[in-house]
């Protein structure tokens, strides 16, 4: 598989790096290309006219939408350490539910909860958000990723969680949801994510994503708003 | 023909799910036996359900000899995996054709359920958004199928077992949105009966009619008075 290989992303998006982080693991060579949401360009409608967004893969003349399609994608498709378990149908079973799990009942419950205001709704989303964490932490079960040893499915599926403190710095949170003493593992697991050599490539410095962030803080607010439950 | 009852094959069911039809299709197209088990969901869950499912708390739930899988696409691919000689293959060798495979059942996943939820549970403003969005994703999948015998191309396979099941929902759709699929989208349709030629897909999809007492019987439930 010689073809070019192109991904289209946007800064600052944790469902890119998801993809990014699958490139880099595989050690895919890959150009990336920046795209500007607010004014999407012609490659990115033609080849993603369903959802029209971010991240797109382009493998030769081949285009991969959705984030976990896409890891998957290059799981099967090149060559390299794999990203879901070889072998063990119930690991891949339970790394697939796990990840919905991660990106619509943790990432998505605390990028909700940190943008609405205080009162009983939020206090609400928080402790669901606590309850969905706790459930997380309890997958690692001492190990250094999700994926056991290696950083796999599960870890690049449960990365929002590690870009979620930036986001709380942005709204002004004092302490973060995801606390060193409710979730020690998650916390540790944490900095062994963002530390790992080929995550590390894909994954902004804190400083630049705040940077990036504090533009765009009513956008939020409003994206947060507008999510069903 | 594989016997499942060797394999332990149990899949805790609830009659009118199409989520869990979605399985019971893709083992019956498969020659896996499995027993299915009715769950009381309407009123208290069974513990069965409870300790199998304690995150979601929802079927269909797979057991495999005591092991829970869960989330229907998760039990689809779960299958391919677990019993790769059990043919057809409903997730076809290529990277890219499994891809595509993945993208048409997410976004099935993320669209007709829900939206039709709505349509049936709203009015006014609320059902006439998902109206259009309902119509929007309809056209979608009229046009990503085109002129193909099954969403893959030549066989049935896992696109069709995510959306088949739904297709007995759309009566009801038709009703509360005012708009008839053979009309709108006849390639769909044409599409719906073909799977319906299936043994499978015969034996396991309730009658459309039977789906609209049950949102008669839900409404009831949810005080919809329409």
């Amino acid at each position: 598989m010689s073809e070019p290989v192109k991904l289209l992303g946007a800064f600052g998006s944790p469902f890119t790096h998801r993809a990014e982080a699958a490139l880099r693991l595989k050690g895919v060579a890959y150009e990336f290309i920046q795209e500007d949401l607010g004014n999407k360009s012609e490659l990115l409608l033609r080849h993603n006219p369903v959802h029209k967004k971010v991240p797109l893969l382009l493998h030769g003349d081949r285009a991969v939408a959705e984030s976990l399609v896409i890891v998957e994608y290059v799981d099967e498709g090149f060559e390299g350490p794999p990203l879901l378990p070889l072998g063990d149908a119930l690991a891949r079973a339970s790394a697939r539910f796990w990840a919905q799990f991660a990106l619509d009942r943790c990432s998505r419950t605390l990028f909700k909860a940190l943008w609405t205001p205080d009162g009983e709704a939020r206090k609400g989303l928080v402790a669901e958000a606590k309850e969905n964490l706790a459930l997380m932490e309890a997958r690692l079960e001492g190990r250094r990723f999700f994926g056991g040893d290696e950083v796999g499915y599960l870890d690049i599926a449960a990365s929002g969680l590690a870009w979620v403190t930036v986001l709380e710095e942005l709204a002004g949170a004092e302490r973060s949801m995801i606390g060193e003493e409710e979730f020690p593992a998650l916390c540790r697991w944490r900095g062994e994510y963002t530390s790992h050599e080929a995550v590390k490539a894909c994954l902004p410095s804190r400083g630049q994503i705040v940077a990036f962030y504090a533009g765009m803080k009513e956008k939020l607010a409003l994206l947060a708003t507008s999510m069903q439950k | 023909m594989v016997a499942g009852e060797e394999k332990g094959l149990v899949l805790l069911d609830f009659w009118v799910s199409p989520f869990a039809q979605r399985c019971r299709i893709a083992l019956a197209e498969k020659g896996l036996a499995c027993e299915s088990v009715e769950q009381e969901l309407l009123g208290d869950k069974g513990e069965l359900l409870l300790r199998s499912n304690p995150v979601h708390k929802k079927v269909p739930v797979l057991l495999h000899a005591g092991r829970a899988v869960c989330e229907s696409l998760v039990i689809l691919e779960y299958i391919e995996d677990a019993f790769p000689e059990a043919m057809p293959r409903l997730l076809p060798a290529d990277p890219y054709a499994r891809a595509h495979a993945r993208f048409w059942a997410d976004y099935v996943d993320k669209t007709v359920y829900g939206i039709g939820t709505r349509l049936w549970k709203l009015k006014g403003e609320g059902r006439a958004a998902a109206r259009a969005e309902m119509l929007e994703t309809l056209r979608t999948l009229e046009a990503e199928l085109g002129g193909k015998a099954f969403f893959a191309g030549e066989a049935f396979g896992f696109v069709d077992v995510a959306l088949i099941p739904l297709t007995s929902w759309f009566y009801s759709y038709e009703e509360h949105g005012g708009f008839s699929v053979q009309e709108e989208f006849p390639r769909l349709a044409e599409w719906a009966r073909r799977c319906g030629e299936r043994e499978s897909v015969a034996k396991i999809l309730t009658k459309p009619e039977d789906v609209l007492d049950f949102i008669g019987l839900l409404k009831k439930c949810y005080g919809i008075v329409e």
